[in-house]
């Protein structure tokens, strides 16, 4: 058993895409799109780490990459220890148990013709195909009950349109809990829900953690509530990570540029500003066109002609603290 | 003339459904003076935006005013025909819609669907609308050279932006932004929000914001009304009802967001499920999940909304009279 449930070494994943007709018929070259690109980063055993970005900056295929939802181009995904991209059909049927994902949007990712009990269950398939009715009734109803939905077995033959949003995505955390992974991508599972329902799901990830010793990689684009339920972050922009460290760094000790104007805009309830706001001008630019250097220079109000040329490295500037920048500073 | 801009009195909401009504907004009384904005916030369904579209009359088939008035700028607009209420949107009232995706017609350039809406409402020639949009897009501080372009050319914070200059063409008194920033990334709902800020000081113009997310109206708004189950359970001055919020939901919704300057702890949640406005609870709705209720008559009276310390700072609770 290793340390780290996941390790990723220089992970890079590439999508080409289609430009038309003509220029597929004289066979052009492709134009890729670096969607991740080279990053490194470990999830620990009983871990919550969170990678956080905006739209576009490659934070859900990384979480795909790692579950071999999308092919990746090159680097190294260890999953406890293992290379899992060279594994053959038998150790992949043992991994896709080990490693789960709950998705974004519980309107989507449930089958409207499913009961809420073949919902939950249909992973037995998998796993426990021989388990008689009574036997999966038995593990739905502590699956549904862990994700709190009680009584359970009241919701077992309701279909999800008789649910509402919050008790949907209680459904698919079941569905992803009887299998007892070890491991689980959680992508945005939130940002669809309310405000009050919100605080409950996020205290099944950490019961989960903390009960079952789950890791998690958590997906959002919320710094605020990535904070307040992992253990680290990781910030990513444009397909490399930008800042990765301890979840505190959010309330005033991120050293990159870009994830301070991110800290800096968060609006607190209740709470006078602190600081002045960073507001970043323009757009993330086109993946397409990633820019030379460093790839925050054209938005980074600290820039040197230096970043323009030279791609930092990514390294290590206090221990656990990670950074991709030439010149981390305090900006705020 | 009075300082308000817009007044609702009363204002009943309902919808016809196959097996009754469903009272989406049951009795919502608030105002809007000139050149503020107050921000309307609650869970989805508490009917934020069923009022936003009885103020605009755009309210879908099903959808009626039961009792209630609306008066706009001194003049009752409850009943006013199709005719009249051409000239009031626009002219008066216009809004901002949730999905920047969708809000924008896909065939169409940008810059006719903005002198469409100008043509229909003012008289102007098309050329001297099309001159307006160009305005229009130098103010949300959009690249005029892109005026031609089609909405799938733009990115989410730019479609959002030409749909805040749409917005402005005929100039309004009032805009009514519904979830304005809700599709956008973080970075770019700050630039948004700073422009809808800067352009209301240039402008004079009052904001109805609409929002599930409270530090967006912090943010953005002079005023705040908490809503709940088709009413409005407090309203005051932002601050004032941040800082000293006494409605046991409000307590509850300010806890539910994350503080990162504070001590690192669970935000709350709220249990149990907002109530079926078909058939809503008799005393306050709030009662069934409530967790300061005092007693059978929650259950049973229903709260009005009174104004308690004297500070324009509205309750409707009934701890709040005991107390």
């Amino acid at each position: 058993m290793s340390e780290n449930i996941v390790e990723l070494s220089n992970l890079e994943v590439n999508f080409k895409i289609r430009q038309g007709f003509v220029n597929e018929y004289i066979k052009r070259d492709k134009k890729t799109v670096r969607a991740v690109d080279k990053i490194n980063l470990n999830i620990g055993r009983g871990e919550i780490v969170s990678l956080v970005g905006e739209s576009g900056s490659g934070k859900t295929t990384t979480g795909r990459a790692i579950l071999q939802l999308t092919p990746t181009t090159c680097g190294d995904i260890l999953f406890d220890g293992q290379e899992i991209k060279t594994k053959d059909k038998q150790y992949m049927k043992k991994f896709r148990e080990r490693a789960q994902m709950i998705f974004q949007d519980p309107y989507q990712s449930l089958n409207p013709r499913f009961t809420v009990f073949e919902i939950v269950t249909e992973p037995l398939i998998l796993t426990n195909k021989k388990a008689s009715i009574a036997e999966k009734e038995m593990l739905a109803i502590e699956a549904l009950e862990f994700a709190g939905l009680k009584p359970a077995i009241e919701y077992l033959y309701r279909y999800p349109h008789e649910l509402s949003g919050g008790q949907r995505q209680r459904v698919s955390i079941a569905t992803c809990f009887i299998m007892a992974p070890e491991f689980i991508v959680a992508d945005e599972p939130v940002s669809m829900l309310d405000a009050s329902v919100r605080a409950d799901i996020l205290k099944l990830f950490v019961n989960m953690k903390e009960q079952k010793g789950t890791s998690f990689l958590f997906i959002t684009h919320d710094l605020a509530l990535a904070w307040l339920i992992s253990n680290r972050i990781a910030i990513m922009y444009l397909g490399k990570i930008m800042e990765c460290g301890p979840a505190d760094i959010i309330a005033g000790g991120c050293m990159h540029p870009y994830s301070q104007a991110l800290t800096s805009v968060l609006a607190m309830v209740g709470e006078k500003r602190k600081t002045e706001r960073i507001v970043l001008k323009d757009e993330t630019p086109s993946p397409l066109f990633i820019p030379s250097g460093c790839r925050f220079h054209p938005r980074c109000p600290v820039a040197r002609p230096e970043c323009k040329e030279k791609e930092p490295e990514y390294r290590e500037i206090s221990p656990g603290h990670f950074i991709h920048c030439h010149y981390p500073q305090k900006i705020i | 003339m009075s300082d308000k801009l817009l007044e609702v009195q009363d204002l009943k909401t309902y919808f016809t459904i196959t097996k009754g009504v469903v009272k989406a907004v049951d009795g919502v009384s608030f105002y809007v003076n000139k050149g503020e904005s107050i921000g309307l916030v609650g869970e989805s369904g508490c009917g934020k935006t069923t009022t936003a579209l009885s103020v605009t009359k755009l309210l879908p088939n099903e959808g009626y005013i039961d009792s209630g008035k609306i008066i706009f700028d001194g003049k009752d607009i409850t009943n006013l025909g199709d005719k009249e209420l051409s000239n009031f949107r626009w002219k008066e009232v216009s809004m901002i819609f949730q999905g920047a995706m969708n809000a924008l017609n896909p065939v169409k350039r940008v810059c006719d669907q903005i002198v469409e809406a100008i043509l229909l409402h003012e008289d102007v020639t098309k050329k001297e609308a099309m001159e307006r949009v160009k305005e229009l897009f130098e103010l949300v501080e959009l690249d005029t050279n892109l005026m031609f372009s089609f909405p799938h050319e733009f990115s989410g914070g730019m479609r959002q932006r030409a749909i805040i200059a749409m917005a402005l063409a005929c100039n309004p008194k009032l805009i009514i932004g519904d979830e304005p920033t809700t599709a956008l990334d973080v970075m770019v709902q700050a630039q948004i929000l700073d422009l809808i800020n800067d352009l209301r000081k240039k402008l004079h113009m009052s904001m109805i914001m609409i929002t599930h997310d409270l530090s967006i109206i912090t943010e953005t708004c002079d005023r705040i009304a908490v809503m709940y189950a088709g009413k409005i359970v407090e309203m005051g001055n932002t601050q004032e009802v941040v800082e000293n919020c006494f409605h046991p939901y409000t307590e509850k919704l300010i806890n539910a967001f994350p503080n990162i300057y504070q001590e690192r702890k669970m935000v709350d949640s709220i249990p149990g499920d907002p109530p079926d406005l078909y058939n809503p609870p008799k005393g306050c709705r709030f009662a069934p999940r409530c967790h300061k209720k005092i007693g059978d008559i929650c259950d049973s009276v229903e709260p009005t909304l009174i104004d308690y310390s004297g500070k324009e700072h509205f309750v409707a609770c009934h701890l709040r009279r005991n107390s």
